[in-house]
Order: C-alpha cells, then structure tokens, then sequence
C-alpha cells in the first residue's frame, strides 16, 4: 500500500487577493471581493476561471460554492467544502482539503478562500446575544463574557504566569507585523509604523496581557489560492509552491465545554502540530519563515510554543524583534505585516505570504527560503497548519 | 449559602437561556446550591453539561451538589465594553475557578473585588449566589469572593 501523505502531491499555482480596506471601508459587496480574489488567483495561476471545479472555505464564509460556481459560469462543480469553526481556525485546513480533494481526483482544480466585508454585517469585538444567552454562551454572557479576546484571554493569563513570560515579548510579536507592513503597500497598516511608546501607551483591552496592539483589527477584503494536482504545477507561469505538510483538528477534549479543556493553557496545536510535522518530514528547525495568525499576540505565543518554534523557557529572550524580522531574523515572521498590519483576512493573506516568499517575490523577501510554515488560527478548536516548499524540498 | 442583593455586573447583559439539559443547575443555584453533572455509570464529574459522560458514554447522568467552594485557576480583567450593558462600566473581573473536590472541574464567574485588586491563580474562593428575581424566567448567577 502506498503511503497516504499529501506530500508533494499537490501545488499552489496561484494566489490573489483583493485591495485590503479598513473595517466597513470597502466599496465592494463582499460576493463580489470574493469574485475579484478569485479571479486574481487564477489569472496569477494562468487558468481559466472556467477550468475551476471546486471551492473550499472556513469560518462561516458567506460566499458559498453554489453561488460562486454560477456567478463564474464553472462549466462543472465537483467539489465544495465549508470547514467547521469560526475565525481563522480553518485557514490552513480550507488550503488542505481543496488539496485532499485533488489529489484523490474527486477534483483538478480547487480554490481556497476567504471573503470578508465585516463592515456589511456585525462587528466581532461586540455582542451579537439577544436577550437570553444559549449554550454555552448561558455560563459565560452573564459574567460578561462575550467577546473573542474574552474567550481566550485566561488561556494566555495561565500561560504567561506558569511560565514567567513578559509582556514584552508579546509586544515584539505585534510589532513586527507592523515593521513588516512598512514595506507592503497592500498592507493596511502601510505609513503607520508601531513604537515600544506607542504600544506601552495603549489602552487595555483586557487585564493583564491584551493592550489594543495584542489584538486584531477587523478588515474587509477577500483572498484566495488556487489548488492543482504536483504535476499540473510545472507547466504553470509561476515556480510551483509544494504543500508539504498539513494537519487540523484539536488535542484531547480541546472544545469542552465552558472553559473545561483539559490542557486549557494551549492554542490547541500539540497534536495538529506533530501530525504535520510528521507529514512534512521536516520540523521547525527546518523552516525558513513562519506565518503565525494573530488573533492576539497571546495566541500567536503558544501556537510558536506548540509548533516547536519557541521554548517557553526562553520566550523573554528569543521573542524579541530583531529576531523575528526578515531578512535576517533567527525567525522572519509574518512578513507582509500578518493578521494585525497587512489585513486581517482570517490568515490567508498569510498564505499567500508563504507562497510569494517561495516564489522569492515578497515585499520582505528571505533570501532562498525554501519551507514556510503558516500556523492558523490559534486557541479555537479545529486549528490547523500547513507547511509549503520549493521544489528543492520535494 | 451566601447571597448578594448588589450585582456584580450592571443590568441588562444576557439571561441564561434554561434548556432541559441544563435546567438542574439553574434550580440548584435558586435553592442556593450548586449541583454539577455526576455520570451514575462511572463516577465521572462533568461540566458544562452534556446529554453523554465524555469517560464512559452512559447517557444516565446524575446531578450531585458539590461544596460551593473553590480556586482560582485563571482570570481576566476587561476594560473595553462587549455589550451596551457594560458600556461606561468596567473594568470587572472574570474568574475561572477549579473546583478540586469534583473532579477539578471549572466554572466561570465574576469575582467580587475592587476592579484594581490584585488577582492570585491559586486563590481560594467560595460562591456567592446573587438572585436575578425579577426576570422571567428568574434565575441566580453564581459569583465568587475570595475566602477569609
Ligand atoms: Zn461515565
């Protein structure tokens, strides 16, 4: 029996996203920034939107496949996927199945995507409860209780205190996604560069670890990637982009209810973590780059801690920003400027990131990177994360 | 049994929504008492409620009431308001309490304390019940106050 891997077996032939916006900036409906970066992903590709047989998404992506599928006049649709979980948990696992998908022949030629005009529905950082609060919300609203940060903040609170870990390190990981964005035009934070000052005078979000730099802005915007079988790849404009390693899920009990996870201080990766390691081949000593999500600094921490990127031992002194800058960091990282100061595309505007750092057409370029690895979104449950390479890692 | 009368929150966030699954807690905290799921096939304690024991799946789960004590695991302290109630309020203090005697389990709730106190992970803490009589359905939250 062969092995069953997706190593090596499937390619990202193209990558496109649209103008990125501040929250409710955009002049687009949100379908249609979903079209713009589809298109964009196929022309970069140069395959005809025709040829598209298949769409994957996540977080709830109201721009669903059947709409798409008629509104680009897909001669056929084979394969459509919604993936579990809200926020960006799914990023890398939309990437993943569009992959599983083409290379078990259920479909040639598959798009991953996000679109996302928060502005033309409800804000994130506000409480969309009505009067009476269900499910688990019953146990966790009427304590106020409500938001993102609020659902994750105790995980980070238990993390840094067990482990002794300062602020400052999670005001290294904000900054350089800004230091990034300095030198990304698409990046919404372009021309609004963050200072130690700046981030120390910020008002607090959440006591004790979430300034307003440890969190995520809301943007609108759509990304996409376009998945084809290994093969296909090498015909294709751009150097092909190997996915050489992806896993998703959550470890043992990871979504209990109302808080009661049994390793609760956790991002939620130490499974989906090995699992792609071991898929890969490779681990994190292995990777050029890394795109790490931010949903807030917190999280970003333990998904580096869960990847094997960072010792928690050592956070003070690695997670500091000269080694987490490109082009000569010990560790470049979200070096379009990430979640927090490109856009905050639900992280796949970090795939994309991968796939130009490979190509060796970033605005921050690693000189020969050759693996990079994108961690999704943290703390919910499923994660997932993914590893992509160069031909020369195959 | 302790109670309050002043809230720990201002009036007007969410009211638990009271299902069947999970209306026994609701009417312990009323009658002052605080009952967690107890699987009657294996032992297990269980929290939030599910309608299978996630140890052995027997759907016969049991409540039992435990000591309304416990430590503090976690917290948090928001400032920036989530909801109109809250807004111009703040910061409070979200506890997330371990309770060691059932099974560690953990329950979330605010803690009674001036919004600048110190908060220590390993705090012991006992519940204070505070009564929302006037809502339809009533309901009693469970609050926490650090132990003498
Ligand atoms: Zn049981």
């Amino acid at each position: 029996m062969s092995e069953r891997t997706l190593r090596g077996k499937v390619a990202i032939a193209g990558i496109g996203e649209t103008t990125y916006y501040k929250h409710g900036q955009s002049p687009d409906a949100e379908f249609k920034l979903a079209l713009q970066a589809i298109l964009a992903a196929c022309d970069d590709a140069g395959i005809d939107p025709k040829e598209v047989d298949g769409f994957a998404s996540y977080g709830d992506d109201r721009s669903d496949a059947p709409r798409l599928a008629a509104a680009l006049g897909i001669k056929e649709l084979r394969f459509s996927n919604m993936h579990w979980g809200g926020g960006g948990g799914g990023v890398a696992a939309s990437v993943a199945n569009a992959a599983a998908a083409v290379h078990s022949g259920m479909a040639n030629c598959v798009i991953a995507f996000r679109s996302l005009a928060q502005g033309q529905f409800a804000r994130y950082g506000r409480s969309r409860l009505g009067a009476a609060a269900m499910g688990d919300d019953a146990f966790l609203a009427p304590y106020g209780l409500i938001s993102p940060a609020q659902r994750f903040a105790m995980k980070i609170t238990r993390f840094m205190s067990d482990h002794g870990i300062r602020h400052e390190a999670l005001r290294a990981i904000a900054m350089a996604s800004y230091h990034h964005a300095q030198s990304n035009p698409r990046a919404v934070m372009y021309g609004r560069p963050l200072t130690e000052e700046k981030y120390d005078a910020s008002r607090w979000i959440i006591e004790p670890f979430h300034r307003l730099f440890d969190c995520c802005q809301e943007n609108d915007g759509a990304g996409a990637v376009l998945v084809v079988p290994a093969d296909r790849a090498k015909d294709l404009p751009h150097k092909p982009t190997y996915l050489l390693g992806t896993a998703q899920g959550g470890h043992h009990r990871s979504a209990a209810p109302v808080h009661n996870a049994p390793d609760y201080a956790s991002a939620h990766f130490p499974t989906v973590a090995k699992n792609m390691w071991a898929m890969a081949k490779l681990g994190p000593q292995d990777v050029d780059v890394v795109q790490a999500y931010e949903n807030f600094t917190g999280g970003v921490l333990l998904s580096l801690v869960e990847h094997g990127f960072v010792d928690p031992k050592k956070a003070n002194e690695f997670l500091v920003l000269e080694n987490l800058l490109a082009p000569s960091g010990k560790m470049p990282m979200n070096t379009s400027g990430g979640n927090l100061a490109e856009c905050y595309m639900h992280g796949l505007e970090m795939v994309n990131e991968a796939v130009r750092q490979l190509r060796g057409t970033a605005n921050n370029q690693v000189a020969g990177a050759e693996v990079v690895a994108v961690l999704g979104g943290p703390m919910v449950t499923p994660v997932s994360s993914l590893v992509l390479g160069t031909e020369a890692t195959l | 049994m302790s109670t309050t009368t002043k809230r720990a929150l201002p009036d007007g966030l969410p009211a638990p929504d009271q299902p069947p699954l999970t209306k026994p807690y609701w009417d312990g905290t009323r009658a002052g008492k605080l009952v967690i799921q107890r699987c009657k096939g294996c032992g297990a304690h269980q929290w939030g409620p599910e309608w299978v024991c996630h140890r052995c799946h027997s759907f016969d789960l049991g409540w039992e009431e435990v000591a309304p004590t416990g430590r503090i695991w976690s917290w948090q302290r928001p400032h920036h308001p989530v909801h109109q109630a809250l807004t111009g309020f703040g910061p409070y203090t979200i506890v997330l309490v371990e309770l060691p005697h059932a099974g560690n389990v953990r329950m979330v709730g605010n803690l009674i304390c001036e919004p600048t106190a110190p908060v220590e992970i390993g705090a012991e803490v006992e519940a204070v019940f505070e009564p929302h009589d006037e809502a339809d359905p009533p309901y009693t939250l469970v609050q926490w106050r650090l132990k003498d």
